[in-house]
């Protein structure tokens, strides 16, 4: 699986995807999206990346170790539901902020996404720990 | 559609428990799987069908207007289709160093050897 | 609050007693003692209070199971509370002395102050569960102490063997005390509960709650047939065979019968199997008393038997056998408790419990002595000793009870007669009889040795002499408590010469005959030899001893440890419970109609089922693998035509994921082939097509049913005013049910590294080249 174009694919498209994930991620409130469906996509087009360049690629790309990227969203979800915590509600209720910048207007922040982003980050760590240690196994004849 | 919906998960769990039935761990695997998809596609039923629009709350509403799908069982089977698939890695893994270690994919033969 | 108190106080007394004896060494006992001494003296401060009314208090426990932690003081509480403390202080101070230096005296003192808060809380309850946690304790705590010599065999099975009874009984009791709460419309609380004892009474339930409720007490408090753990459990020390198997744990059985009389008395089954277990344990413990030589077996024996005495009171009903039940409680548990601190003394003195071999010790055991005399003489019935008050009331509770008086009296005075013998045996002749058989160096060990049964002993003298001030003050609220009716207790030491006099005397008669003829019943008792299953002894040791086989041979069934055995088991057990479920609805509530259903619907599902197919005949893996694939993309589909878009891109995706990542291991998966016989095939076949109907009826049968309103009507409203979302699928996930997810990531999070170590930390030298080992963390690192 290392032809011209697919390398060239590769290259152009893992940014471009990995990007929509993002999208994917933040208007998933609103719309269909989301943590899961975000972080599967970025562990898609990283998983699509690696099988085109070789996993040591892959690795370079995405610079963080998966198990590291998959405690970190662990770590994220769940410190979403400290602030709750503090002001005396149960743990993980959802706690808003409506900032009003100049030029964007009300924007609402607010625990939830947060803690989305703790499950788009832990799912990508999940998927790709496993991807790369299959890959990795494989390429070793194990 | 609801009969039609529930007939065809009938038909995978069938082929589920038929599949896991068998000696070799790779069918274990695949029956795993059928499973998955059966209990999703249940939920998924159970929830109704009624549902014209999906349950994204319209620009400018201050709610869900009816008729929706109800979001309840899609929140459901949207982590359970995340978990069936941890499932399936690991299990699919397991079986391949099971197989590895052992030269086996027979239940029986892996018994055997056991006791 | 001030009940729990106590309780914890003494939960931590138990808790500091190892490092209070590591301190203070001999003088960790009286130092110790403070503490149930100070309780007793509380008590009779409070029982001014207790005649007017019972206290009651109740701290919340496990509200939503109607568990509390409520208490009641009344009279029967404060009786049990005051022989608890009182006699408790004496153990411990005459523990202090028995096992001086003794190694794990802080962990004994530590378990007997445990068993003394467990044993208040007891007697203390209100509410039946928390009862029951008491009770269990006691159970535990004795099972503890008997085992104290942890080295000796003897002694572990003769705790376990209690534990085995008396935990067996518990467990009947729990039952019980279940079925009377429901008899009695679900309330645990007693003082609720007696309200309506006409209700219980009434209820279907009565019978088998009665049944399960004597058989707790029936094994706690060693009736026959279950009274065999009890001689078993003089493997105990002597302080613990003095404070739990004499005068307060064994009387935990005596004391909810007691309690229960106002709720479960009155009926012809309670009277006659109360009255029955009674008289059959007074007589089987007196008879088998009187033949043994070993000082702790005669006098266990005869705790059996008066333990008989007291539920035959029980059984009998009446006021005044209630008052005689209370009276004979006090004189034994201060007579018994003595006789068996006595015996330890003894024991620790002259090195053998063998009456044969004892003799002239009062003059070397003088004041042991004097409270062995004082107290045999009690247990004698002998004037003006408080004994023979209880015993004069017990015959008079006989000669009136409603039925079968003369029968009951007759083995009144033979049970009577048999202690009387053994009283003689055990308290009297050691210390009385010629001198030449005194073993050598007996002094007397110290006052911690002897001051409690020499109190215990004036006692009986002291409460003969005025019998009023125990009748007023302690027997009459008691009376009140177990005939819930206020009652007059006059008691007094001279009735004048009447029957029961007649009889009391008749009975010293035959005690002191019996004594003479001791040698001859103990050469014929060594003579009998019953079949060991007829015994309970037998019974129970065939019983324990099967049990290994049984064990072995359910483990084979269950356990064969081959998967498809327990699959086949769990698939079928599942499909006939829910199929029968099923079949006994009256009608099925659903239309079986294919309506309105589009082609393309058709078509996706027999595409889903021809792939189905596929795989399941399928002999390639790469087959199998595509065929998968076809049924996960059927499945998404499905999802977008019926307004699942958040599902549908899920399902995409891991369908995408899932067919990489078979095809990157399927290579080094193994090849399918067909390995079953054709049998075994039809079998799972047709357990796999009675499923899949089962699952088809489910999922019809779950869109129409509906128990409780839908939740999703909540999500619907507030998922934009509360949650800010307009998906609210979404808002469900990260907002509403975010702790489900959180569980969620963590389950795939448990996954990923189950696969990582699977396939990187697996370095058995068989089959990994070295360097990979070495190289692997450094990679990692390194990218």
């Amino acid at each position: 699986m290392s032809s011209v174009i697919l390398r060239i694919a590769a290259r152009s498209l893992t940014p471009l995807l990995s990007l929509a994930s993002l999208f994917l991620l933040l208007r998933g409130h609103n719309a269909p999206g989301g943590g899961f469906i975000g972080g599967l996509l970025a562990a898609s087009a990283i998983a699509f990346y690696a099988m085109a360049l070789g996993p040591a690629p892959a690795r370079r790309w995405l610079r963080i170790v998966p198990r590291t990227l998959l405690a970190v969203g662990l770590l994220v979800a769940l410190s979403a539901g400290l602030p709750a915590l503090i002001a005396g509600r149960p743990f993980l209720t959802g706690m808003w902020w409506h900032p009003e910048l100049p030029f964007i207007g009300s924007l609402p922040l607010g625990t939830p996404l947060w803690f989305d982003l703790g499950v788009y980050l832990a799912v990508i760590g999940f998927v790709l720990t496993i991807f790369f240690a299959l890959v990795e196994a494989e390429g070793e004849g194990g | 559609m609801q009969l039609l919906l529930a007939i065809l998960s009938g038909v995978l769990f069938a082929a589920g428990v038929f599949l896991i039935l068998r000696r070799s761990l790779m069918r274990l695997v695949l029956g795993l799987i059928f499973i998955g998809h059966a209990a999703n596609l249940v939920i998924f039923t159970a929830g109704g069908l009624k549902g014209a629009a999906p349950a994204i709350v319209a620009e400018g509403a201050r709610q869900l207007e009816q008729p929706y799908a109800d979001p309840l069982p899609q929140a459901l089977i949207l982590t359970a289709i995340v978990i069936s698939f941890g499932l399936f890695a690991f299990f699919l893994v397991l079986i391949k160093r099971t197989y590895q270690a052992s030269g086996l994919d027979d239940l029986d033969e892996l018994d055997g050897r056991k006791g | 609050m001030q009940f729990l108190t106590i309780i914890l106080l003494l939960f931590a007394v138990a808790a500091a007693a190892p490092v209070v004896v590591r301190f203070t060494r001999d003088w960790s006992g009286w130092l110790l003692a403070l503490f149930p001494a100070g309780l007793f003296v509380w008590g009779i401060t409070r029982l001014p209070d207790v005649a007017a009314a019972p206290l009651l208090e109740r701290v919340a426990w496990i509200p939503s199971l109607g568990v509390s932690l409520s208490f009641r003081f009344d009279g029967l509480s404060a009786l049990f509370f005051l022989l608890i403390t009182g006699i408790g202080a004496l153990v411990v101070i005459y523990a202090g002395g028995y096992l001086k230096g003794a190694p794990r005296l802080g962990r004994f003192h530590a378990f007997l102050f445990l068993f003394m808060a467990a044993m208040l809380g007891l007697v203390l309850s209100d509410n039946l569960i928390a009862l029951f946690v008491f009770w269990e304790l006691t159970s535990i705590t004795s099972f503890l102490l008997i085992g104290y010599n942890h080295e000796s065999v003897e002694s572990r099975r003769s705790a376990l063997q209690a534990l085995l009874v008396t935990g067996a009984g518990g467990l009947a009791l729990l039952a019980g005390l279940i079925l009377i709460a429901a008899a009695a419309g679900g309330t645990f609380e007693f003082s609720e509960l007696l309200q309506r004892a006409e209700q219980v009474h009434a209820s279907p339930l009565y019978t088998p709650a009665l049944f399960l409720v004597l058989l707790g007490a029936f094994t706690k408090s060693a009736q026959a047939p279950f009274h065999f753990w009890l001689p078993g459990a003089m493997a105990a020390p002597a302080p613990v065979s003095a404070y739990l198997h004499s005068a307060t744990m064994v009387k935990a059985g005596v004391y909810l019968l007691a309690r229960m009389t106002p709720l479960l008395g009155g009926s012809a089954e309670w009277h006659y199997l109360v009255t029955f277990a009674g008289a059959a344990t007074m007589l089987v413990g007196a008879l088998m008393a009187f033949a043994q030589t070993d000082l702790k077996r005669l006098l266990a024996y005869s705790t059996v038997s008066a333990l008989g005495m007291l539920v035959l009171l029980i059984g009998i009903g009446t006021d005044l056998a209630a008052k005689a039940m209370l009276v004979f409680l006090v004189v034994h548990s201060l007579y018994k408790g003595a006789l068996f601190m006595v015996a330890g003394s003894v024991d620790h003195e002259a090195g053998t419990r063998d009456v044969r071999r004892l003799g002239g010790l009062l003059r070397v055991l003088p004041f042991t002595g004097a409270a062995a005399i004082l107290a045999a003489l009690s247990m004698t019935g002998f004037p003006p000793l408080l004994g023979f008050i209880g015993k004069e009331l017990m015959y008079e509770a006989k000669l009136q009870a409603p039925a079968a008086a003369l029968l009951l009296l007759a083995s009144g005075v033979l049970a009577n007669a048999a202690n009387i013998a053994v009283a003689l045996i055990v308290g009297i002749r050691p210390f009385l009889a010629a001198r030449e058989r005194r073993p050598a160096g007996v002094h007397e060990g110290g006052i911690a040795f002897w001051i409690g049964p020499l109190l215990m002993g004036s006692m009986g003298l002291l409460f003969g002499l005025f019998p009023d001030v125990l009748g007023e003050v302690l027997i009459e609220p008691a009376a009140a408590a177990v005939r819930a009716t206020q009652l007059d207790v006059d008691l007094a030491l001279w009735h004048g010469v009447n029957l029961v006099f007649l009889l009391s005397v008749f009975t010293v008669v035959l005690g002191v005959l019996l004594f003479a003829l001791r040698r001859l019943a103990r050469r014929f008792a060594g003579r009998v030899r019953w079949p060991a299953l007829l015994t309970p002894t037998g019974l129970y040791h065939g019983a324990v001893g099967s049990l290994p086989g049984a064990a072995a041979a359910t483990t084979r069934l269950m356990q064969n440890g081959s998967l498809r055995s327990y699959l086949v088991t769990v698939i079928v057990a599942v499909l006939i419970l829910l199929a029968r479920a099923l079949l006994s609805l009256p009608a099925f509530p659903v239309e079986w109609t294919l309506e309105g259903v589009a082609l393309y619907e058709y078509g996706l599902v027999l595409l889903i089922i021809a792939a189905t197919v596929l795989v399941l005949v399928a002999r390639t893996r790469l087959v199998a693998v595509a065929g998968l694939g076809v049924i996960g993309f059927g499945v998404s589909l499905i999802f977008i035509f019926y307004s699942a878009p958040d599902l549908a891109i899920t399902q995409i995706l891991v369908e995408t994921l899932t067919v990489i990542i078979f095809v990157l291991v399927v290579a080094r998966l193994p090849q399918l082939r067909k390995r079953s016989s054709f049998f075994t095939r039809l079998r799972d076949g047709t357990i796999a097509l009675a499923s899949g109907a089962v699952v088809t009826a489910l999922a019809l049968l779950a869109a129409e049913v509906q128990f409780r309103p839908s939740i999703s009507g909540f999500f619907a409203e507030n998922s934009l005013a509360q949650g800010f979302g307009r998906n609210v699928v979404n808002v469900i996930l990260v907002d509403f049910r975010a702790l489900d997810t959180l569980g969620e990531i963590t389950v795939i999070a448990v996954a990923a590294f189950g696969v990582y170590a699977l396939l990187k930390l697996r370095r058995t030298e068989d089959e990994i080249p070295d360097d990979l080992s070495a190289s692997d963390e450094g990679k990692e690192e390194s990218t």
